[in-house]
């Protein structure tokens, strides 16, 4: 395995293994560049995961401390808690369920497609669905993604046929086990699915995709990609050209180290990313580094999430199984008709009991809260995730008052929902709710958004420097050498779970990048 | 389908656990009793917070098939948080008393011997956004629904890995929806 001198100024460093770093890391070394990945989690392997939610929240989750503000209700029920992301070598990938939608053409183009919308910051991305497809295949046939390339569906669990049955009864058309980064048959070194039902708490059978045990050890078998695990960036170094010289960061053992690098990509999810580089300012950079914009931090999406649980007279065992593959597709559209723009999908999910008590109705309790538990076996759940709108104020900030153990001030998250947020979520509890009811559902349950999963948009892209942060390639406009390799990019969120994107528009980079380094322009 | 026996079982497992305990809940576990409030253990706390707040854990959270050793050990959580915390230690004595107090005026009675549920509900409602009962009900909401003894009687049956998964243990064994 590699291991590079701290002052090699021809590395990569990219900061974050998850699905951006992870992915753009073996990239980067497949294609004979040397890359430091420098991870603030540890290095949880398969056999550490845990089948026990708050076991393994404890020892997956990022949970250093972080405040929230605006009117979102995380902001009440869990003050210190905005996201449910990962601190671990894997990044989110080790937590995420495994859904892999690809955008739809007119999520590129939100402002044409959906007008001038009042308070919502809405732009085009600088990109189209047609340049972003061959990556998308690309992708899919990296993480081997059920219903492409010939590989076959997942079977549907319980939760799902629920679903299924009450989609059909209402004439929904596009209901099925979803695409899955989820082998449904042993494929690239790795089992099949065993239905173990914990996708969320670290895939034990390795059937889920994640770069935990996919991209990191296939860059590392090329003797140029070094995992850095413990190692909490601190801030992005520059010159005085304003070129980016390398990264400070604090080592397992609490020391500072310095890692030069001839490029930095910043791949710490939507809400570290901005963080980092809001706290890399300096005399040349007041307001933080790649921030002439001003649009660090801000359009701030987290998608219109919501769940419906419905009891039913007989059991469900939502709990056995693949938990999100399952998938009605009919409300993916934009139809404004319906009172909103953007679409929603919905997904199966389900929650342990440990997770339902802390998640179903936070904060509530009496006989009503602890009626909803004793039907726990007999009840079903979707997840609606829908486009949520970019606002210019829902943004990341660093805290003026609360510090990290380094020192540095923490993410400040505030979010308040747009009116087409509302809406949305309105219609999809509606029509979650009727499907349920379609096959007997006694009671409908309707559970608040939880700590984000999806976090997005913070550095956005965009066609002019004025209007964000990064370009078409996530390359920063202000600094050549520095890019954003993570969701943070996101121009607007779409209506689908966003990993596969950020997988593709981090194997896009990749190429991109080793293409410059070679014509030596970076 | 293969569905999850609900019943308790009252077995020795669950014997030498609440002996570890608590010796008066044993005692009457095994008689097939279940433990009184009054059975939990303070080593720190003042044995009337104590149980006020088995009452009280109960009152938030009310499963009727679940024996009171299960709020007891719930509870367990409140002593260790007030030996290792002073802050923690005041405000569940104070806020056990406050609200005792309450009780004692509207009912004459402390709030744990009021007898209608309704009406220690009514209590609790009283001080919905105190820090203290903010503080039982967020700790409660993760010790008494994380406990492994437990989820059995939800119909949750936990770790599935070290079994297989459900790929041949009834993840798509539903048998009564309606055929489309």
């Amino acid at each position: 395995m590699a291991q590079f001198d701290l002052n090699d100024d021809g590395v990569v460093v990219i900061v974050g293994s998850g699905a951006g770093g992870g992915t753009l890391g073996n990239e980067l070394a497949q294609r004979g560049i040397k890359v430091v990945i420098l991870e603030a989690g540890a290095r949880n392997e398969i056999p550490d995961f845990i089948n026990d939610e708050w076991e393994s929240f404890a020892q997956l989750a990022w949970t250093d401390m972080r405040t929230t503000g605006g009117t979102f209700r995380l902001a009440r029920d869990f003050p210190n808690l905005p996201a449910w992301i990962v601190k671990s070598v894997g990044g989110t990938t080790t937590h995420w369920a495994g859904a892999s939608l690809r955008f739809q053409a007119h999520e590129f183009k939100v402002r044409s497609t959906y007008g001038e919308l009042a308070g919502a910051n809405l732009l085009d991305w600088p990109l189209t669905l047609a340049e972003l497809e061959p990556w998308y295949d690309r992708a899919e046939s990296k993480m081997g993604v059920t219903g492409t390339h010939g590989i076959p569906r997942l079977p549907g669990n319980n939760n799902f046929k629920v679903m299924a049955a009450g989609a059909a009864k209402l004439g929904y058309r596009e209901v099925h086990t979803g695409n899955m980064a989820i082998n449904s048959r042993p494929r690239d070194g790795r089992g099949s699915c065993q239905q173990i039902g914990f996708c969320f708490q670290g895939c034990k059978s390795g059937a889920k995709w994640s770069t935990l045990y996919t991209e990191i050890p296939k860059g590392e078998e090329t003797g140029r990609l070094e995992v850095r695990p413990n190692a909490m960036v601190a801030r992005i170094e520059h010159d005085d050209a304003g070129k980016v010289t390398g990264v400070l960061y604090v080592d397992e053992g609490g020391r500072m180290q310095r890692q030069r690098a001839r490029v930095v990509a910043v791949a710490g999810n939507s809400l570290e990313s901005p963080r980092l580089l809001l706290n890399s300012a300096s005399s040349k950079f007041p307001d933080g580094l790649a921030n002439s914009s001003g649009q660090v931090g801000r359009n701030y999406m987290r998608h219109t999430t919501a769940t419906v649980y419905a009891a039913f007279e007989r059991p469900v065992h939502m709990f056995r199984g693949t938990t999100m593959a399952g998938i009605i597709r009919d409300e993916s559209k934009n139809d404004p008709s319906r009172g909103f723009v953007g679409g929603y999908e919905m997904e199966t999910l389900s929650l342990g009991l440990p997770f339902m008590a802390a998640f179903v109705n936070p904060g509530a309790w009496g006989r009503d809260y602890a009626s909803i538990l004793d039907d726990y076996a007999n009840l079903a759940g979707m997840w609606i995730v829908g486009e949520d709108m970019p606002q210019a104020d829902n943004r990341i900030t660093l805290d003026p008052h609360e510090k990290d153990r380094n020192g540095l001030p923490v993410a400040h998250v505030a979010f308040s929902d747009h009116p087409n947020d509302v809406a949305m979520r309105e219609h999809g509890f509606r029509q979650g709710s009727a499907v349920y009811e379609a096959v007997g559902a006694t009671r409908v349950i309707r559970t608040p958004p939880y700590p984000s999963t999806h976090n997005l948009g913070t550095n956005r892209m965009s066609e002019r420097p004025r209007d964000g942060v990064v370009n078409r390639f996530g390359q920063t406009h202000d600094i050549p050498n520095l890019f954003v390799s993570d969701g943070s990019q996101f121009t607007s969120g779409a209506g689908c779970n966003p990993t596969l994107t950020i997988v593709a528009l981090a194997m896009r980079q990749a190429e991109h990048i080793a293409e410059r380094m070679g014509r030596r322009e970076i | 389908m293969r569905v999850i026996d609900k019943r308790a079982r009252l077995g020795r497992r669950l014997f030498l656990r609440s002996a570890a305990t608590a010796v008066p809940a044993t005692a009457l576990a095994t008689a097939g009793i279940d433990a009184p409030a009054e059975a939990a253990n303070a080593e720190v706390l003042k044995p009337d917070t104590m149980a006020t707040l088995v009452r009280m854990s109960r009152d938030l959270y009310p499963h009727d098939r679940l024996a009171t050793r299960y709020y007891i050990k719930a509870c367990a959580t409140f002593d260790e948080k007030a030996a290792a915390d002073a802050t923690v230690r005041a405000m569940l004595d104070e806020g056990a008393a406050t609200l005792d107090a309450a009780s004692q005026a509207r009912f004459r009675r402390a709030y744990r011997d009021v007898p209608q549920e309704t009406d220690r509900v009514a209590l609790l409602e009283g001080i919905r956004e105190t820090p203290f009962l903010n503080k039982v009900r967020s700790d409660l909401v993760v010790s008494l629904y994380n406990q492994p003894d437990l989820w059995q009687r939800f119909g949750y049956e936990g770790s599935s890995f070290e079994h297989g998964g459900y790929i041949n243990r009834g993840f798509d064994d539903i048998d009564w929806l309606p055929q489309s």
